[in-house]
């Protein structure tokens, strides 16, 4: 057996850690942007009320567009099936002790569905606001939102998030006199990490914001179709 | 915490790469982590040691190079670094902007390995 020598040198990689993810969710939208489904990725902490959010604004959407959902979760499937009580085709992500969803996990999921038939596809994302913000699903826009309850720092302690998101929805607003809520504090927090970013007050309870969400909603799938003649 | 999948993509990130560029034992990774990454280092690199066990990558040091926030600025037309990751103002004018230039990498950049010489047993 001869000696093993090594010559130790440096070789350049320069490549995106998440590449395998990335060149998926390059796929993932490709595919939607020729089947004219315009994709929305949510994310939120636990509790913020996203699904409750998510299925009033399905039944509204519903009765315009054809409207599905895909929804992430530790465990349980109760968060589908809230959400199919709109009326809207939902799927569940189970994702074990996984806190996040992956561009694979989309695809195994939408298996099956004919994406000609879905105009809008909502992604809500595992509830948690720091690990979502790594992974590109394929979406046209990422919102985040915060509830009223969470305390007005809240962007600032999730700056990645906040930074990479289009739109902010600030939820349960009927309750911000009762729990205090500073507004201005907020929005100041929110511009801290994301200058410009355009944010919705909403509340279920009222329906406060939730028609002029679904009006931002059909803009933005309006100008996206502008923008690539694909719808 | 998703620093075990992402230790997970860097690993099969880096046997391809060491694969493909001829080195057959991997000394060490050397990675660029912006701090708008969503990734916290130490998570990542306790992640690391526990994942590369029992693969080619076993021994390996991960050396992690931070990379601060980099904005541009729309008042000066300058890109210049935050000291800070937020809030996100120039540092000289003061002016809010939300467009990062750097500081969001989570980049594996280069291999520090040897390719065993010619003649040996493998
Ligand atoms: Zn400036």
């Amino acid at each position: 057996m001869q000696e093993t020598t090594i010559s130790p040198r440096i070789v350049e990689i320069r490549q995106n850690v998440l590449k395998k993810n990335d060149l998926l969710a390059r796929d993932l939208r490709k595919r939607f942007q020729e089947t004219g489904v315009y994709v929305v990725n949510l994310v939120s902490s636990p509790g913020a009320g996203k699904t409750t959010l998510l299925t009033e604004l399905l039944s509204r959407l519903g009765k315009r567009h054809k409207a599905a959902a895909l929804v992430g979760d530790l465990a349980t499937e109760n968060d589908a099936e809230r959400l199919r009580q709109s009326g809207a085709k939902v799927r569940q992500i189970i994702t074990g002790t996984v806190c996040h969803l992956e561009a694979d996990m989309i695809e195994r999921t939408l298996e099956g569905w004919d994406l000609n038939e879905i105009d809008f596809l909502f992604i809500e994302n595992v509830g948690n606001l720091v690990c979502p913000a790594s992974y590109d699903l394929g979406e046209n826009q990422r919102v985040v939102l915060f509830s009223v309850t969470e305390g007005e720092d809240k962007p600032v302690k999730y700056p990645t998030i906040v930074n990479s998101a289009d739109l902010a929805i600030i939820t349960k607003i009927d309750l911000a006199e009762a729990v205090e809520f500073q507004r201005e504090r907020f929005y100041e927090a929110l511009n801290d990490v994301r200058s410009g970013i355009p944010v919705l007050e909403v509340s279920v309870r009222t329906g406060e914001g939730i028609d002029e969400w679904i009006t931002r909603l059909e803009a933005d799938r309006e100008a996206f179709e502008k923008a690539t003649g694909s719808l | 915490m998703h620093e075990l999948s992402i230790a997970h993509s860097l690993v099969e990130l880096a046997v391809e790469a060491a694969e493909n560029s001829g080195i057959r034992r991997v000394q060490a990774l050397y990675m660029k982590l912006g701090v708008l990454s969503g990734v916290v280092k130490e998570a990542l690199e306790f992640s690391f040691d526990v994942v590369i066990e029992g693969t080619p990558l076993e021994g390996a040091r991960l050396v992690i190079e931070d990379v601060p926030v980099k904005i541009f600025c729309p008042n000066c037309r300058e890109a210049r670094v935050l000291p800070e990751p937020f809030p996100m103002r120039c540092p000289l004018c003061g002016t809010k902007t939300g467009q990062v230039i750097e500081g969001r990498e989570m980049e594996l950049y280069a291999l520090e390995g040897g390719e065993e010489d010619a003649g040996d047993d493998n």
